[in-house]
């Protein structure tokens, strides 16, 4: 996969106007290898985005084993919910997943709502 | 720009993003359980504060073992204009943790083979080394193309009197075929920790100096 400048200013606009734009903290579009490929945030998020990477992309890996083993393709919905922050990830394809950090001002639905429209444009721009 | 290098089915492998100006590359240390893994990376986090922005993340069990990976990113700084960042991970070296080691294999860069030489873990070590080319196969990876370092660590336990392989023999149980560049070791003691980890990083680098030309 090769990504021009364009599509990675492309792929910003997407993130940045669908979802910090909505008030989600951060957010991240990386590889299932763990790798960052790109990453916005409202300005008040300073987590450590390689470790988060390298996490989410293991967490992940490891729900899909588990949705295998279960009977399942997959699990829909991958949802961490703290006192303050939550997590949520979404698959775009194979490849790669987006990780947002958000709080309790926005409410999980208007999030996926959010994330299905983000991941609609994503597969378009990216040809997936 | 930003190229993944891969191929087409795996996880891309290294990321390098013409329009940031970083290159990711992925290197992983492997070998059975307990043979040091954890230890290096620890005497690296260690030593090399100045090159790590990150806290080391460790998955473990209550007995201290690695449940799924350690991890952290280490900063090589400019190359070549690129900001260059090398992630370092363990897999977990007992038998049961197969699919956790196979997802933290996947889209990896470089392996060091971490072996223990205490005698009593001659066969642990070969059943170790052939999982690892299993498992890379399952990402269609060959352990004769992937950038391999192997690492014959503990080397310090003759002082304390527990019988440990020679360098020979552990050249013939995994290093015969393979001959890629060994070191012996000692994680606790950090012998060779970092001459190790230089040598992958090098020659991770140049493999992907390689890959990159190919790329159409």
């Amino acid at each position: 996969m090769i990504l021009g400048q364009k599509q990675l200013d492309k792929i910003d606009d997407i993130l940045t106007a669908n979802l910090i734009g909505s008030g989600v903290q951060s957010v991240m579009l990386i590889d299932t290898a763990g790798n960052v490929i790109a990453s916005i945030n409202n300005g008040n998020e300073t987590v450590d985005l390689y470790s988060l990477a390298a996490l989410a992309a293991a967490n992940f890996g490891a729900m899909s084993c588990m949705a295998k083993i279960v009977g399942e393709d997959e699990f829909s919905l991958l949802f961490h919910k703290g006192e303050k922050e939550n997590i949520y990830f979404c698959k775009v394809n194979e490849e790669l997943l987006l990780v947002n950090i958000f709080n309790n001002q926005i409410s999980l639905g208007f999030l996926r709502l959010k994330m299905s429209k983000v991941v609609e444009e994503l597969v378009e721009l990216l040809g997936l | 720009m930003y190229v993944g290098l891969g191929m087409s089915g795996g996880a891309g492998l290294a990321f390098i993003n013409l329009k940031d100006k970083v290159i990711q590359a992925k290197i992983v240390y492997y070998g059975p359980g307990r043979c040091g893994k954890t230890t290096n990376l620890e005497y690296i986090y260690d030593k090399c504060r100045l090159q790590i922005n990150s806290e080391m993340v460790t998955v473990k069990t209550q007995g201290d073992r690695t449940l799924f990976f350690d991890f952290f990113p280490f900063d090589m700084g400019k190359i070549s204009g690129y900001d260059v960042k090398i992630q370092l991970y363990t897999v977990p070296g007992q038998v049961k943790y197969n699919s956790t080691r196979r997802l933290v294999l996947k889209g990896v860069d470089g392996v060091v083979f971490v072996a223990d030489s205490a005698a009593d873990r001659r066969n642990k070590n070969i059943i170790s080394i052939k999982n690892l080319e299993e498992n890379l196969k399952l990402y269609n990876k060959n352990i004769r193309d992937i950038p391999l370092v192997i690492q014959y660590n503990k080397r310090d336990l003759a002082k304390e009197g527990i019988e440990i392989l020679d360098v020979e023999t552990l050249e013939n149980d995994l290093n015969s075929e393979l001959k890629v560049p060994s070191f012996e070791a000692s994680a606790v003691e950090g012998d060779n920790v970092i001459l190790t980890l230089k040598k992958i990083i090098y020659d991770t680098m140049s493999s992907l100096e390689k890959q990159l030309k190919q790329e159409p």
